[in-house]
Parts: structure tokens; C-alpha cells; sequence
């Protein structure tokens, strides 16, 4: 080493460097506002270790902690236990919610300007194509994703005492997710979503005793039209998912409560 | 065994002698007993030398009323007065045992009860447990580990992977936009959404009442009913081959649905072969 500083003199420039980049940190890491952004544990924290106390920190100070405990059992983090299913449901969820928030800038509900919305988001918006695809595909594969979630939840026997409520959740929320999809459906209003939507209110049409009250509540008139699309604008984007999100939330805490995930086989 | 400085013992014995305390070495009885018993209690000696007024004080009270120890607690008088009596009642053998009984010799051999702690005590209720407010707890050790990082890396990798695939699945294929929406033009075949496909499958067969409404109510209220119905406890899939085959079978009833609702129906809904004319398919 001393003969390499000797040589070029490198070797002083990065030790002053380093100390110059130290007394950055410190003063960055070391300010109070960092210090009250990151609580104690975090490890964005000056002088963060890996010790056991701090894992637990890492947990028991972040937001994460509403979501996971500090600890969980060994074959709960196996991914061939879970796939992630259930998880990367969730952040499906999330990840709609972010790019439909960024189609609602662009999209109005009404039939004279929903399907040109769409075209001009396509063509004329800066990544308008990219987060249409991703809210379409996303969509179509949070459905697959919770249907797969459910079956790997009864494969394992993970409904039985203490979990049925949280089964009884699961079941609720797979319907919203389908509904929320299909909700989502007309919104284009394209050839492709008024005949789906058809073809799938008029099977709700055929629900006993109120059938025809059924599909006129849905679709806010004798056709599909201009209400029936504000209607399922109004369910898509605001009411499905703030009643999946309860239920969600519900799920969460139930699955903590009744002791995290099913042990194992 | 520590020594105890000569200066401390010396210290020690003036204040006993002080206190009017009887002080070791000048016993008169068990002579022989006491190079062993001064050497057992040598580190105590000089501990409880260090205090001296500790010891003294609680021998000095010592009544029916309640004893303050050092931490604070109080002894109930009662207990204090039990003990008196038990000590009083045995005192022919409590001397020689307690003589023998090891390390608080030094201070606690002498008979008289005054001689040591609270009401001639050689030790000290700290506090009364009443039976059954211990209660024990058995734990089951499990094998657990630190959601950071272990579970934590995992979804991030997992949430990583599937937004990399979905960003370039999406930047390849272009969600599906059709032609404006036109009532008067009903595009054949019209299809629901690929997650329905099995309930109109199920319309070729069924009334549609029977088929969009009936089956699929009663099918997801048996979903919900599952574990209310299947009372067998156990997790094994080889004890549980009656409800994995169930559920096998009424998924792939569902699966297979769906395929041929996707796939193999064309024109007028008939069926088809997607090899022969093609997917009237779109997601």
C-alpha cells in the first residue's frame, strides 16, 4: 500500500475522499430531520448493524409492522409454500390503483368520449399505451392470481380452525376482484366491452324474482348507455375498491391473528 | 474464598461488640467449630460487616408490628410473630443447626433470636406469592425467523419479477381496443369477459337462469361454506383425499369450461376447432 502511494499518490486523494464523504454522511445521516424520518432500527440509519435487535427493529419501526409480525415461522417464507400469491395479489392491487389513477386524468364517461379518450391516450399520451397495457394485463392476471391464491389456500388445508372467517374474506374479495374487472370491462366502450357486458347482464337479468329490477339497477336504464357507463365508472373506480380495500384490510389482520400462515404439512 | 482484609474484620467486630452483638471468636461455645465456620463465612462476614447498621437495626425492632426491610417491603406482623414462635419452640436444635448450616454462620450462629435479623431471623420474606397467581406457561419453541430479511428480500424479489414482467409484457402486446361501441351491431360471436366464459359455456346447456345465476351463486356459496363443512382437522393431503378431489374435480370442470368457452367457440357460439378456424378470443 505504501509503496502504491508513494507511486501515484492515489492513495492519499482517496483516503482524503473518504473522509470527506464520511463527514457527508455525518452530517446528512447524523441531522435531525434524517433522524426523525427514519426511526430507530431502520437501516437507513447511521450506523445501522445486522444484528438480531435490529431485525426486529427493522419491523417493529416501519409501516410494514401493520402487515407483518417481527418474526414468522421458517416454512412460512418458503416460496414454494406460497408462490407469493397472496402478496403479489395485493400489490397488483396496488400497482392498478397507481396506473388507474393515471387513465382517470385522461378518461371521461360519458359514450360520446370514452372510446376517443382511450384512442388519444394511445396515441397522444406519453406512455399513455404502456399504462393501458399494464392496467389491462395486471387486471386480467390479479384475477389469476387471486383465483391461484385460493387454491393454494385449500390444497394446504389452511381454511380449517382458526382461519374460516378469513376463508369466508378470501371468497368475498375473489368476487370483488372479478367484479372489479369486470367493472372495468365497459369503460372503453368498444365493440369488444358493450357485448361482453351484454352477454353478462343479461345472465344477471335472469336472477329470480328480481331480475329485470337487478339489471336495471346495473345498468341505470333498459340498455347499456351512457348511465350504465357512469355507473360502472363510478363502481370501478371508486366503490369496489374502497369495499375490497376494507375487506383487504380485514384479510390482513385475520391472517396475523389466526397466527399467520397454516404450519406446515 | 476471598480474603477479608484483617482491617475490615477488626472493624467488624468492634461494632458488633458496639451493638452488643455477639462477635465470632469469642464464642464460647463450638471452639473447635470455628476456624471452619469463620472460613465458610468469611466472604458473608464481610459483607455483612460492611453494613454494619443494617443488621443491627432489624434486631433491635424485631416486635408485633410490621418489620420495614431495606427494599421497602413490609413483613406482616403476623409472619413475624409465626416464625418467633417456630424459632422459640425449636430453639434447642436450631442452634446447633444453624451452626452447621453453612455460609451465614458467622453471624447467625448464636441462639439467641435477637442476635440476627428481624425478629431473629436467618433470612427474609421478601414478599408472599398466594398459590395460583403463578400461573405456568408452556411456550412451544418454534422454528421462526426475522421477517427483515428473510421474507422481506422475498416479496421484494417476487414484487420485482412481476413488474418487470408486466412492463414488458405490456410494452409488447397492446391491450385490445375494437371499434367504437355500436348497440346495433352485435359482433358474432359476442363473448363476456374470459373469467364468465365458463358460466356461458354453461348457457349452451342450462336455462340461463339455471346457468348465470343458480350455479355460480351456489357454487361460491359452497366456496365460502368450505371449512364450515369439511370438519376434518387435519392439513395432510393424505387425509384429506375426499375434499382434494372435490376440489380438484370442480376446478377442472371450471378450467375446461372456460377453455372451450374461450377457444372453442366461434360463429353463433357453436363449437369449433381453434386449429381449424381460428380464436374468436380476445382478452
Amino acid at each position: 500500500m505504501a509503496i502504491g502511494n508513494g507511486r501515484n499518490g492515489n492513495g492519499n486523494g482517496r483516503v482524503r475522499v473518504s473522509a470527506a464523504l464520511d463527514k457527508v454522511d455525518e452530517k446528512v445521516r447524523g441531522s435531525q430531520a434524517w433522524n426523525s424520518i427514519f426511526r430507530p432500527g431502520s437501516i437507513y440509519r447511521r450506523g445501522y448493524t445486522d444484528s438480531p435487535r435490529n431485525r426486529s427493529y427493522v419491523i417493529m419501526n416501519n409501516v410494514l409492522y401493520h402487515l407483518h409480525p417481527v418474526k414468522v415461522k421458517r416454512h412460512a417464507v418458503k416460496v414454494s409454500y406460497t408462490l407469493c400469491l397472496g402478496g403479489l395479489s395485493f400489490f397488483l392491487f396496488i400497482l392498478l390503483t397507481v396506473t388507474g389513477i393515471f387513465l382517470m386524468f385522461f378518461y371521461r364517461p360519458t359514450t360520446a368520449t370514452s372510446w376517443n379518450d382511450i384512442r388519444t391516450l394511445e396515441t397522444a399520451v406519453t406512455f399513455g399505451s404502456l399504462v393501458r397495457n399494464m392496467h389491462r394485463w395486471a387486471a386480467h392476471l390479479m384475477v389469476l392470481t387471486v383465483f391461484l391464491h385460493m387454491c393454494r389456500v385449500f390444497y394446504h388445508g389452511a381454511y380449517k380452525a382458526p382461519r374460516e372467517f378469513n376463508w369466508v374474506i378470501g371468497v368475498i374479495l375473489l368476487t370483488l376482484t372479478l367484479l372489479l374487472s369486470f367493472t372495468g370491462y365497459l369503460l372503453p366502450w368498444d365493440q369488444l366491452a358493450l357485448w361482453a357486458v351484454t352477454v353478462g347482464t343479461n345472465m344477471m337479468g335472469y336472477t329470480p324474482v328480481f331480475g329485470s329490477s337487478v339489471r336495471y339497477v346495473l345498468l341505470g336504464s333498459q340498455q347499456i348507455g351512457d348511465q350504465t357507463l357512469l355507473r360502472w365508472y363510478v363502481l370501478h373506480v371508486l366503490l369496489l375498491p374502497f369495499v375490497i380495500v376494507i375487506f383487504m384490510a380485514v384479510h390482513f389482520w385475520r391472517v396475523r391473528k389466526d397466527g399467520g400462515l397454516s404450519g406446515p404439512l | 474464598m476471598p480474603e477479608v482484609p484483617e482491617h475490615l474484620l477488626r472493624r467488624s467486630r468492634e461494632r458488633r461488640k458496639a451493638l452488643g452483638l455477639p462477635v465470632e471468636g469469642e464464642e464460647g461455645e463450638a471452639p473447635a467449630d470455628e476456624p471452619a465456620a469463620a472460613d465458610a463465612g468469611a466472604a458473608d462476614a464481610g459483607a455483612a460487616a460492611a453494613p454494619p447498621a443494617a443488621g443491627g437495626d432489624d434486631g433491635g425492632e424485631g416486635g408485633g408490628e410490621d418489620v420495614e426491610t431495606q427494599g421497602g417491603a413490609k413483613i406482616p406482623a403476623h409472619l413475624l410473630e409465626r416464625s418467633k414462635r417456630r424459632r422459640a419452640a425449636a430453639a434447642g436444635e436450631a442452634a446447633p443447626a444453624a451452626a452447621g448450616g453453612g455460609t451465614a454462620t458467622a453471624v447467625a450462629a448464636p441462639p439467641a433470636p435477637t442476635a440476627t435479623g428481624p425478629g431473629g431471623h436467618t433470612q427474609r420474606l421478601l414478599t408472599v406469592v398466594k398459590s395460583g397467581s403463578i400461573q405456568q406457561t408452556r411456550a412451544e419453541a418454534q422454528d421462526k425467523v426475522h421477517v427483515w430479511p428473510h421474507l422481506l428480500v422475498i416479496e421484494f424479489a417476487s414484487i420485482l419479477i412481476v413488474m418487470a414482467a408486466l412492463t414488458i409484457f405490456s410494452a409488447l402486446v397492446k391491450a385490445p381496443l375494437l371499434g367504437l361501441a355500436d348497440t346495433n351491431k352485435t359482433p358474432n360471436p359476442s363473448k363476456a369477459p374470459w373469467y364468465f366464459l365458463g358460466l356461458q359455456e354453461l348457457l349452451t346447456m342450462f336455462h340461463p337462469m339455471v346457468a348465470g345465476v343458480t350455479i355460480p351463486g351456489v357454487g361460491l356459496l359452497l366456496l365460502a361454506v368450505a371449512p364450515f363443512v369439511d370438519k376434518n382437522p387435519s392439513h395432510r393431503p393424505t387425509d384429506r383425499k375426499f375434499a382434494i378431489a372435490i376440489f380438484t374435480i370442480f376446478i377442472m370442470l371450471w378450467a375446461v369450461l372456460v377453455i372451450i368457452g374461450s377457444f372453442f367457440r366461434g360463429e353463433g357460439f357453436n363449437f369449433v376447432f381453434p386449429w381449424n378456424n381460428g380464436t374468436f378470443f380476445e382478452l
